[in-house]
């Protein structure tokens, strides 16, 4: 009963949160459904044993991506609304229709198939859980080369976030 | 007595991912499209680490981590994008932008 608890009570607020992000109308309201959803996700993780994943998720995601999120909304206004004339004709009934023709069919597949995925991919037994010096072992030993070249990627998005907000107008002339 | 399966914590992040793409698709507002895209990559961390608890193997949360890491940098370089767009037309609205238009 508590592990069923644990599963719908985070997992109802992580639909909710990303349905206040997709209808909200003011970009506060959506960036704070993207806070809820993200925290909820944290505590899905926890339930999951990935309790190290669930902290830096909650530190990286939102705490400075969704810093982020704000500064920008901030810095760009709230109080403009969104255009509503629909450039393409019948564009949201289209993206539903197709959504809706796509889950179709999928679920169509996944019943028929009669929910065997357990049986061809059988879960194990133990359960491991995620703790930092468990995944550091792995990280600093067989993934040490993707992580270097993260490294790289981070350094390459920073340079480029300064070249790209750089103003050189600004710039008081010689 | 039911039992919290696997199959659960897909279907969610399904639903999840879902839900971002509709938002993707539906919304004009640059910043609300990127909000969609992150909720579109946590639907696929979900599954790294169903998937990590599933198989026993610490390589799904590591995975995670990249994909923390890609996003972050995604993030920073798309609202610089937007803040740069915005000092031109002063909108985020993507139906606006036709500057790279051929």
């Amino acid at each position: 009963m508590l592990e069923l608890l644990l599963f719908a009570v985070p997992a109802g607020l992580v639909i909710l949160g990303a349905l206040i992000v997709i209808f909200a109308k003011n970009p506060v309201h959506n960036s704070m459904g993207l806070v809820l959803t993200l925290a909820s996700l944290a505590i899905i993780y926890i339930t999951l044993n990935a309790t190290f994943v669930a902290m830096v998720q909650m530190l990286v995601y939102a705490g400075a991506v969704m810093t982020l999120f704000l500064f920008v909304i901030m810095m760009i206004g709230v109080d403009k609304p969104e255009q509503t004339r629909e450039e393409i004709k019948g564009q949201t009934l289209l993206v539903s229709g197709t959504l809706f023709i796509l889950i179709g069919l999928v679920s169509f597949v996944i019943i028929n198939s009669g929910f065997k995925w357990d049986l061809y991919f059988p879960a194990v037994e133990y359960s491991l859980e995620g703790t930092p010096d468990l995944i550091a072992a792995s990280l600093f030993t067989e993934w040490v080369l993707p992580f270097e070249i993260i490294s790289i990627l981070l350094i390459v998005a920073t340079a480029a976030a300064i070249a790209l907000a750089y103003d050189t107008k600004v710039r008081k002339p010689k | 007595m039911i039992e919290v399966s696997t199959d659960w914590y897909l279907t969610l992040a399904a639903i999840l991912f879902s839900i971002g793409f509709i938002g993707m698709m539906i919304r004009r507002n640059a910043l609300i499209m990127f909000m969609c895209i992150e909720l579109m990559l946590n639907s696929v961390n979900l599954t790294f680490i169903t998937a990590s608890k599933h198989f026993g193997t610490i390589e799904g949360q590591i995975s995670v981590f990249f994909v923390l890491v890609v996003a972050a940098a995604e993030v920073v370089v798309g609202l610089a994008i937007i803040v740069s767009i915005f000092k031109k037309q002063s909108s985020a609205s993507v139906d606006l932008l036709r500057t790279s238009r051929g």
